[in-house]
This record gives structure tokens, C-alpha cells and sequence, in this order.
């Protein structure tokens, strides 16, 4: 079967009942998208389906035939970070970073929606992406930081 | 340009926000078999066997038992009472029996329902306040508490009760070994102490240290939950590897990291305070029990926090504190953020408003009347010397958060019969000890090393675990100001024990200071030593090579190695307990403002105001993100968190019934950094990592007071207890 | 573990009659939680992922047609479903968090049929048409006969959930109100919630009245003995009271890991005060 992963076509021919999640990891090296809970409670595992985040570890892989799937690997790269990726560098939006590729992908989609930069509505977004180091005011500094600079 | 005291990047940063760093299950290995653990169901029984079911391949699968272990069948740490596999009596539910190894993943899974244990019940002790197995006690003294609290103008007794508390970091538990083909053990994983993991494959393998090698992967959080407990899945991970005779991974799922692994030690405390009529406290009576669960664990250091933090950051001259920790069927607790202190200091502060309520004077008058200072002595008789910055974090947060005013205005708010909440504002002032408890960091003889390499790079050799608390870029910005060298030319070694000196575990509060120290005074020698070549410090790479070169000579590095020295003025006598039990101590003040609907009881936190003495920040954003952090993880505790327990076993262990905070649950906070420099900090730095934790709780039920009217000496404080509370009103 | 891909209705409908044992799989979000723990080793899943025209929302003369697998997320943001039925929007937007929202499909919420279901009370309170299909043909079941108890619906053998229809009420309520009470603020399991509809008359009298509460029985359910109790009074303090008074008869919660008894009753009269109060 066909699908779309960080802009790229890749087939995949393994078992079609598999999570989306451990075809990403284990099949096609995409490490970056994290497993925290198994039950779509954390958000570490979310990706964007069709431009929606989503958590992959409650995705079978027979659902996605013909989807565009994003990873956190679709952002950037360490030496050329995107510019969500600089604005949780400089606002300490990332401790631990085990749930930083998921809220990442929450964020990105919010972003390219141009979500309002309100900290409420950065929190309310957010809600579905648990982290338990930072309290999460730095990583709403973060999201507001890339949505008032995007606007610019 | 000196980058102490600034916003310096993260150093991992950009790996971490890539999906570029690699955990232990990002890492691949070729060949690797995935390891399981089979646990009993019973909280206490004998093993009468172990029956390996028909239906599954397991010709495709090795498996361990006790008999396999080649040394010794215990986890070595305090006592060596904690068997590293039951054999034939199982003191816990989920305590490990036997290991399963299969290349397959969910097939080694799978086959945990084809294992059949079958036992002979004995009786079990659940409940820990009706324990009678005390496994260790401690008492402080001081002064006549029994004289004074009957000459007490008013006195309060209050039993106080704290939950369990899961650590819930958001990567579970994890770990890899194999063995090298010269019979070196190898371990990679999620992990805080790589020595103390070192130290417990010793007896079990039977192997000498340098046969055995720990590896920190990048570590998805730990907040304690990653102190000990590794040395568990180690010892696992390495017998599968053994006997599979080949590399193996073990990776928790969440529901057994929750159920199965440490947690927050539960606690009883039964306070009494008496104050004269100047408001001073005269005399403290505290009587502490902590359940250790099945096993000692780091149990005696947990307690000995406990009582050191028990009497508060308040100038007492009577102090009674007695505490115990008893045993009980349940899995074993640990180390988690603050360790033993956030219980103790529940009590101590959340008495102040039974004091109030007896004295008619305000709680937090009552406290300004009796902080500590320069000069102050505590409970275990000793004389703070310096750095007490906790009347500033007291005026900050009383000025910042306008906390009389509100006071005032939530009380008018609370009696307007059309006010849809009730409104409070409550507030606490809290210490931390920081570094190891009385002589601990003496024991640990902690080492560390910078070293300049021939290529011209300063490179820092630590065993400390960046663990997200910022310890990589706080330490090289430590070494990189006292070089006097850009923040860019310093970096961490790997923390591979094979590579790096024990500097002690990544614990209580002490990277920053004790390593950060040790680190400082390397820097400073590894400067005069270079300053001695070349006049002073180069300022372009290719200078500091020439000047690398001469030093190493014919090594590739030139490294300068310190060891903890105990400074002599401070002494501890761990038989007495008196004495300086820690070299110094942070200090915090909360306020927190909060709503409880009238309709359905939930609380809504809406604001935090907090200060804290943490002696220097070397990195303020890094500092702010713990401070945030670690009053998230006690606001959770105060309001949501408590693992719910039916004959032993946890019931809600996952995240859809644990509940910790989600980001709208979690209130904007207005944090302040006092800085009151110790001098034998690195830059005046104290700890900071587990003081947040101490202090949100009893400020919460502080506020809850005041909105409701309803005193709930225990957390969490639920809508279910504050609906309960209404109606016995009525 | 038998996976089954329908391309379409058709092939959907003959799968699902050769193969009633079939757990069908619409956005996963719950039948997948079974999946990471074991419990569907071994079992058989009806795909219906490929089912696009499932997913469809539409405005109706009526009112709105919302296919099964309609996400939460399509729902919340539909503005014929914001402007019509306020209510469910509302409730769509509480169910876990977006990532769920994004994935969670009506259909599958109530085939999954949690005593929790967040969309529930609205769904009772706009009287929602269950439209189901199978080899056999179609049938409209009313909203308050889909659930038979807890996880368990009414839905017979090789039947699938097409759709839910939802009827404009023919004169506008005076008075809409959800809440929802969770374990936290967000992506949270319901300890009660609540939706209700009111049309008064000129009189202050009540015309009609529509309540219903979830987590607080088998199945959520309209609060039959209460909206009789009130049609046609006065919304005065007494009538309120006196309906009040037969709460008992219409919930029935109990003690469990997330709340308790005492707390879901005493929310739940809460809950229906205020919205009777208009606070």
C-alpha cells in the first residue's frame, strides 16, 4: 500500500493491521515520534494526518492508505532547526524532549492554521500533549513566540 | 563574555527537538530480543511453582528464574533485602518472577499468558499506618518540647496524611545490555545513576567493576523515578542477556512502569505546634511514619529528608520529631523529586492555619514572626551562617501576588450569594537542603574531571545524567565562566562509566552545586595550569592547541580530576542527628489562587506567585522551566494525583485514571529568582530541582480554606472531598 | 488477528454478514486502546476506513445528516451544527483532546456505546435519529433505544451505524446548556454530564422540557420523571424542588475508580438547578 510520509511516496507492504506508529518507527527509521502511554493519553506519538494531528499509536496503518503523513523529522534539522523548532530552543520550550516531537506536531498544525496566540488558546490547543517537566508556561512561550513571528 | 546568569541554549537542544536524540528504544541494534517480565499477583505468598504453558513457541524464547542468577539474587543498595527475582515467596504484588526473552516483541508479551504461577497465600500488611515492621527510625531533639508545648499559650495537634505519588515522566522505564566478547557486561538505557547500577551488577554477575560498563541513553525524564529502579531492569535485561547469549531490550509499557515501579512514599504525620503569645512557635511535637512498601530501597534516606525538613524553615527552641518507616505488601517506594521532604513539609506548613484559627492571628503574620535568618538554629542544632534569603522570597511573593489584598477581596467575593466559585488565595514558605543529607556527600567521595584534548577542546567528564533539568548546559556554562572561555568551546564527555568518573548520583538537588563545585575548582586549576604556558587564556582554537599540545605531552588529553572534600566547619553526627545536616539550603514562597465552582466542586487553580532563594542561577531560563516544572508536578499531587490501590495492586495505572496536569490545568506563573550567593557554591549556586516540589501543596489546601471554609489536612483535595465537606456543613 | 478492507458500503455490508463476529473499525480511537493491551489478539476487524462517503456532514431542510464516520472535530467546527445544534458542538469539543477529536468518529462513539460518551446528552436531548444499515436494509433507530447497557447497543447482527440524523425542533428552545464535569480540565473521562433543552411559554410556564445526564447510569438517558414532573409548572423554586426530588428515579451512579455516588448525585441536582436557574 501507498503512502505519503514527510512528502515522500513509500509503499508499504508489511502486515496491514500494524500501528501507524511502530510502521514509522520500526519500518521506515522515523524514531523521532515517541510512544508514552499506548492509549492516545499523552500525545507523544502525535502526527499529522492530512495537515490533523493525531496519535499513531491508535492508527492502524490499513487507515491511512493514500494519506499524507507528518513526523516531527518533516521540521528540520539540528543544524537548521524550523522556526518552531528555534523558538522552543530559545524559550525553554523542551526539558526531557521525550514529548517535545509530539507537541511539536500539535503546535505546527496550529501554527499553519495561524491559531490564535493567546495563552489560553495555546493551552486549550495543547491539552491533548502531556509534559511532566515544564510545567508547560515555557512551551506556551514557545508556541506564541513562532505564531507572532509568523505573523510578522 | 561571562554567560553565568544568562540564557544560554540548551546544548542538546537541537537533537532533542529534531527526533534526532535517540532514547533507548530509538536505538538500533541488530539481532536485539525483546525482554519481559513475569510479576506476582499476590501481595504476599509462598511460590509452591512456575508452570510455562502449552500454546506458545518457547523452543523461539529464553527464560530466567532466580536459579539463573550466576551471583548473588539481590539488588544491591542500602540493605540487600530486595531479591532481584523472587524466590519461592513473593512480599509484593507485581513483584518479578521470571524473565522472557523472544526477538519478537509483542510476542514476548504474549507469552506473559502462558505463564501460571501458582501460591500459597500468607498473610499480607496493606495498610501501612497498621503496620507493625519498622525498618528504621529516627529521632531529633532539642531543647524540652513536653515543657514548653504545656506552657504554650496555644497549642494544635493535627495528623496530617500524603498519598503516593507516581513520578509519571513521560518515557517509561527502559534498558539494554549484552556482553562483550571479553566478558564485559554492557548496559544502555534510561537511567540517573550510572554507578549505582554499576555497584549492583557487581554481586550479581560477580563481575569487577571495570567488567562492567553503564551507558546513559538520552532519558526521557526521571524526577527520581530513574534513580534506583534501573538497577532492577538491569539486572534483568543483563541475566535474558546472558542466557539468550545475546543483546536484549527492555522496554516498559506504561501500565507496568506505573504499577510495577517506585513511587512517592505515603506518610502519616501527627503534628503538634505550640506558639506563646507573641505568636512565636515555642515547641514542635512531630510524630512521622512513611510506608516503605516490600522492600528497604533508598527507605532510611527518604525518612532521614523527612525529619531533617520536618520542623520548617522556622526557628523552634523545643523540637520533639520521632519517625519511623514501616513495611507493608504493597511494591516498594522510592526516590521522587524532593524525597521525603514534600510530606513532612505538608505538615509543617498547613499547621500554620490551625494556629491561626487558634490564635486569630493571620498564618502567614504568624510565620513572618518566626523565619529563619542568619544566625537561626534548627532543629538538628545547626547555626545558619549564610546565604538565607527566605524573608525576601516571603516579601516577593506577599508584594507580587498582593496577597493581603486579595485576601481581602476574595472574602467579599465569597460572601455575594451570586458568586458562581468560591474564591482563595493560600500561601507557604518552604527550605531544601541542598546535596546529600548530613555526611552523605562525604560517603559519596564524588569525583570529576575537565580535561583539554589535543585537538583543543575542553571537555567536562561527569557521571551526572542530564536528565531534562539542564545539567549539560548548566555545567558547561560553570566551566566555560571559570575558564574564561566561550560557552561553545565546552562540552560533555558521554556519560559512559567507561569514560567518566563517579561524581555520585543525579539526585537531590546536588548537580548543580557539588558537581558544579567540583567541575568549578577542575576549570580552575586547568586554567592556572594553561595560564602557566601560555600567560593567559587563548582566544582563538588554534592558540589553545599549541598550548594542549605542551600540556598533554604524550597523552591525547591533559585532565584535571577533583574529589569532594568535606569543608571542615561543617559537621554532621548521623548517631545524634545533630549537627549541620546540609552545607545549605534553598529557600521558597508560594502563593496560590484558586476557585472552587459552587456547582460541581472543581477546583480551578488560576494563578501561582513564587520566589525562591536558589543562591545563583546559572541559567534563570533553565531555572524557571524546574521551578514551573516542579510546581506542576505538586499542584497535580495536591489536586489530581493518587494511585488508587485494591489487595496491593494499583488500580489506575495509566494515564486515563492517573491524572496528572494538562496544560490548561495548569495555571500561568509569575516566578521570581532570589539569589542569596553560597559561598561554596559554584558562582554562589544552591540546589533548585526539588524545592518547587516542596512547597504548592499545603499552599493549596491553604487557599481551599479560605474559599470553602473546609480544612482538609490531606491531598489530593478532590471536588468528590470538598462536595462531602458542603453537605456535612449543610 | 483477521483484518477485513471494505472499498465500499456494499462490500462493507457482505463482510460484515459473513463475518458478524467483525469488531468494526471506524477512527480506532477506543477499539485500538483494546489493541496496544492484547484484548483483540485474535479477534477479527472490519476496516471502514474507505467508507469516504460516511464522513459526510450535511444541512438538511430538516435540520443536519452527520455520517458515522464524521470526526469530532468535523462536527465542532461544522457551522450548521454550531448554529443548529450548539449542544453537540459543544460536547465534540470536550472529548479527549484534538488529536482524538481529529480521529474519534461519531459512529464510533455510539456503537462503542461508554455510559461517558460526552456527545450523549446532547444527542438525547435533540431526540438524534440512529440510521443503520445492513444486508437486510435500513432502519431508524430514535437515540434513546440505541443502548441496551453499558458497552452494549442495540444494533442487531451484520448492522452498521450509516449515520445520525438530527431534526431542527420546530420552535427554537429558549434555553440550550451543556457542561461537562471531568477527572481535569481537558481530555478528561466524565464524572457527570449534562445537556438540556427548555421551551417556556409566555407564562413562565413549561412548554417542553428535555434533560439528560451521562456517567450517571448504564447508559445515558433522558430524565423522563423530572421533564414531566416540570411540563407544563411554573419554573418556580418549588417545582424545581419538587422535581428534583425525583432524581433517584432517573440516574443511578454509583462508586467508581474516577468519582463517587454521592458526588455524581449531588452534581447532577446541581447541574440541573443552574441550568433550571438560568446561572
Amino acid at each position: 500500500m501507498q503512502v505519503k510520509i514527510n512528502n515522500k511516496n513509500r509503499s508499504f507492504n508489511g502486515t496491514p493491521f500494524k500501528r501507524l506508529i511502530d510502521v514509522l518507527r520500526e519500518d521506515f527509521g522515523l524514531t523521532g515520534t515517541k510512544e508514552g502511554c499506548s492509549e492516545g493519553e499523552c500525545g507523544a506519538c502525535t502526527v499529522l494526518l492530512d495537515g490533523k494531528p493525531v496519535n499513531s499509536c491508535l492508527i492502524s496503518i490499513c487507515q491511512v492508505e493514500g494519506a499524507a503523513i507528518e513526523t516531527v523529522e518533516s521540521l528540520g534539522l539540528p543544524e537548521k532547526l524550523h522556526p518552531l523548532q528555534e523558538s522552543f530552543l530559545r524559550e525553554g520550550g523542551a526539558q526531557c524532549g521525550i514529548c517535545t516531537p509530539g507537541m511539536l506536531m500539535t503546535a505546527a498544525a496550529y501554527l499553519k492554521a495561524g491559531g490564535d496566540p493567546s495563552p489560553d488558546a495555546i493551552r486549550e490547543e495543547l491539552a491533548g500533549n502531556l509534559c511532566r517537566c515544564t510545567g508547560y508556561q515555557h512551551i506556551i512561550n514557545s508556541v506564541a513566540k513562532a505564531l507572532s513571528e509568523n505573523k510578522k | 563574555m561571562p554567560t553565568v546568569g544568562h540564557d544560554r541554549l540548551r546544548k542538546e537542544g537541537p537533537q532533542k527537538l529534531t527526533g534526532t536524540a535517540l532514547y533507548v528504544d530509538d536505538i538500533p541494534v541488530k539481532g536485539i530480543w525483546h525482554g519481559v517480565t513475569v510479576r506476582s499477583s499476590v501481595a504476599h505468598a509462598k511460590i509452591k511453582g512456575i508452570r510455562f504453558l502449552k500454546g506458545f513457541p518457547w523452543r523461539q524464547a529464553v527464560v530466567v528464574t532466580a536459579k539463573d542468577i550466576p551471583g548473588e539474587n539481590c539488588v544491591h543498595l542500602i540493605e540487600d533485602d530486595q531479591p532481584l527475582l523472587a524466590d519461592g515467596i513473593t512480599r509484593h504484588a507485581l513483584e518479578p518472577v521470571a524473565l522472557i526473552a523472544h526477538p519478537d516483541r509483542a510476542t514476548a508479551y504474549n507469552a506473559l499468558n502462558f505463564v501460571e504461577i501458582n501460591y500459597e497465600p500468607l498473610p499480607s500488611v496493606l495498610d501501612f499506618e497498621k503496620s507493625k515492621k519498622i525498618l528504621k527510625t529516627f529521632s531529633i531533639k532539642k531543647g524540652d518540647a513536653k515543657k514548653a508545648m504545656k506552657k504554650a499559650w496555644k497549642k494544635v495537634d493535627t495528623t496530617f496524611r500524603v498519598p503516593h505519588q507516581e513520578q509519571a515522566y513521560i518515557e517509561n522505564n527502559g534498558m539494554m545490555a549484552w556482553f562483550e566478547p571479553d566478558g564485559t557486561l554492557v548496559l544502555q538505557g534510561s537511567l540517573q545513576c550510572p554507578y549505582y547500577i554499576v555497584k549492583a551488577m557487581k554481586p550479581i554477575f560477580k563481575l569487577p567493576e571495570e567488567k562492567i560498563r553503564v551507558i546513559q541513553a538520552v532519558t526521557g525524564g526521571g524526577f527520581g523515578g530513574k534513580e534506583e529502579y534501573p538497577n532492577i531492569i538491569s539486572g534483568h535485561a543483563a541475566l535474558l542477556a546472558k542466557k539468550a547469549k545475546r543483546p536484549i531490550k527492555m522496554i516498559y509499557d506504561r501500565h507496568e512502569d506505573m504499577s510495577a515501579t517506585t513511587k512517592r512514599h505515603p506518610a502519616v504525620i501527627k503534628h503538634k505546634a505550640g506558639i506563646d503569645k507573641k505568636g512565636r512557635l515555642v515547641a514542635l511535637d512531630i510524630d512521622i511514619v512513611m510506608d516503605a512498601g516490600a522492600y528497604v530501597t533508598l527507605s532510611p534516606v527518604v525518612l532521614s529528608r523527612g525529619i531533617l525538613h520536618a520542623s520548617g524553615p522556622y526557628e523552634c527552641p523545643n523540637v520533639n520529631i520521632h519517625a519511623s518507616i514501616v513495611q507493608t505488601n504493597t511494591p516498594p517506594n522510592g526516590a521522587y523529586r524532593g524525597f521525603g521532604a514534600p510530606q513532612t513539609l505538608f505538615a509543617a506548613e498547613l499547621q500554620w492555619e490551625k494556629l491561626a484559627d487558634a490564635s486569630k492571628i493571620d498564618a502567614v503574620k504568624l510565620r513572618e514572626r518566626n523565619l529563619v535568618k542568619i544566625g537561626s538554629e534548627l532543629s538538628t542544632g545547626q547555626i545558619l551562617k549564610e546565604s538565607v534569603g527566605l524573608k525576601k522570597c516571603v516579601d516577593t511573593v506577599l508584594k507580587r501576588s498582593r496577597f493581603t489584598a486579595l485576601r481581602r477581596d476574595h472574602d467579599k467575593w465569597n460572601k455575594k450569594k451570586t458568586s458562581p466559585t468560591w474564591r482563595g488565595v493560600g500561601f507557604a514558605s518552604v527550605h531544601h537542603g541542598s546535596g546529600f543529607t548530613g555526611n552523605g556527600e562525604v560517603f559519596l567521595k564524588s569525583k570529576a574531571s575537565v580535561t583539554l584534548t589535543k585537538s583543543g577542546r575542553f571537555v567536562i567528564e561527569t557521571a551526572s545524567s542530564e536528565i531534562g533539568q539542564g545539567s549539560m548546559s548548566t555545567l558547561c556554562q560553570i566551566v566555560s565562566d571559570a575558564l574564561g572561555v566561550p560557552y561553545e568551546w565546552v562540552e560533555l564527555e558521554a556519560n559512559d562509566t567507561s569514560r567518566v568518573p563517579d561524581s555520585g548520583p543525579t539526585v537531590a538537588s546536588r548537580t548543580c552545586m557539588i558537581v558544579g563545585g567540583l567541575l568549578y575548582r577542575a576549570a580552575k586549576q586547568l586554567k592556572a595550569a594553561i595560564e602557566e604556558k601560555a600567560k593567559k587564556i587563548p582566544t582563538t582554537p588554534a592558540v589553545l592547541k599549541e598550548v594542549a599540545k605542551k600540556l598533554a605531552g604524550k597523552k591525547s588529553v591533559f585532565r584535571i580530576t577533583t574529589e569532594y572534600e568535606k569543608p571542615a566547619d561543617i559537621e554532621f553526627d548521623d548517631t545524634t542527628y545533630k549537627g549541620d545536616a546540609y552545607g545549605s539550603y534553598g529557600y521558597a514562597a508560594i502563593a496560590v489562587d484558586l476557585e472552587v465552582d459552587r456547582t460541581t466542586y472543581e477546583i480551578k487553580l488560576n494563578k501561582i506567585w513564587t520566589a525562591q532563594d536558589i543562591g545563583k542561577a546559572i541559567n534563570p531560563l533553565i531555572v524557571e522551566g524546574q521551578i514551573i516544572g516542579g510546581t506542576t508536578q505538586a499542584l497535580g499531587w495536591a489536586v489530581f494525583e493518587k494511585p488508587i490501590y485494591k489487595n496491593g495492586v494499583m488500580q489506575n495505572a495509566e494515564f486515563t485514571n492517573y491524572i496528572i496536569p494538562t496544560a490548561l490545568d495548569t495555571p500561568p506563573m509569575d516566578v521570581v529568582i532570589i539569589e542569596e550567593p553560597y559561598s561554596r557554591g559554584p558562582f554562589g549556586a544552591k540546589g533548585v530541582g526539588e524545592m518547587p516540589m516542596d512547597i504548592p501543596a499545603p499552599a493549596v489546601c491553604a487557599a481551599i480554606k479560605q474559599a470553602t471554609g473546609l480544612f482538609f489536612p490531606e491531598i489530593p483535595v478532590t471536588p468528590e472531598m470538598i462536595a462531602a465537606g458542603i453537605a456535612r456543613k449543610g | 488477528m483477521k483484518l477485513l478492507t471494505a472499498r465500499d458500503e456494499r462490500e462493507a455490508l457482505r463482510l460484515y454478514k459473513r463475518y458478524p463476529e467483525a469488531l468494526p473499525l471506524a477512527g480506532g480511537t477506543d477499539l485500538m486502546v483494546g489493541w496496544n493491551t492484547g484484548r483483540l489478539n485474535g479477534k477479527t476487524i472490519l476496516d471502514l476506513s474507505r467508507l469516504k462517503d460516511w464522513a459526510r456532514i450535511r444541512e438538511t431542510p430538516m435540520g443536519v445528516w452527520i455520517g458515522a464516520l464524521a470526526t469530532h472535530t468535523a462536527i465542532r467546527v461544522h457551522p450548521a451544527v454550531k448554529s443548529r445544534f450548539p449542544l453537540l458542538a459543544e460536547s465534540s469539543e470536550t472529548i479527549g483532546g484534538r488529536q482524538i477529536q481529529n480521529q474519534g468518529t461519531l459512529g464510533g462513539n455510539i456503537a462503542n456505546a461508554s455510559p461517558a460518551g460526552d456527545t450523549f446528552p446532547a444527542l438525547a436531548v435533540y431526540e438524534a435519529k440512529i440510521h443503520t444499515v445492513s444486508d437486510a436494509g435500513r432502519r431508524v433507530v430514535p437515540f434513546s433505544e440505541i443502548f441496551a447497557g453499558v458497552k452494549q447497543t442495540t444494533l442487531q447482527k451484520g448492522e452498521l451505524i450509516e449515520g445520525v440524523e438530527l431534526t431542527t425542533p420546530s420552535t427554537e428552545p429558549c434555553r440550550q446548556g451543556f457542561r461537562k464535569v471531568g477527572t481535569r480540565a481537558a481530555q478528561a473521562i466524565s464524572k457527570t454530564v449534562f445537556a438540556g433543552l427548555l421551551w417556556l411559554n409566555k407564562d413562565r410556564t413549561v412548554d417542553d422540557i428535555r434533560l439528560a445526564l451521562g456517567s450517571v447510569a448504564t447508559s445515558v438517558r433522558r430524565l423522563e420523571h423530572i421533564e414531566t414532573s416540570l411540563t407544563g409548572q411554573k419554573l418556580d423554586p418549588k417545582a424545581i424542588t419538587r422535581a428534583l426530588n425525583l432524581l433517584s428515579r432517573d440516574i443511578h451512579p454509583i462508586d467508581d475508580i474516577r468519582s463517587t455516588r454521592d458526588y455524581r448525585m449531588l452534581v447532577s441536582r446541581n447541574l440541573i438547578t443552574s441550568f433550571l436557574n438560568a446561572r
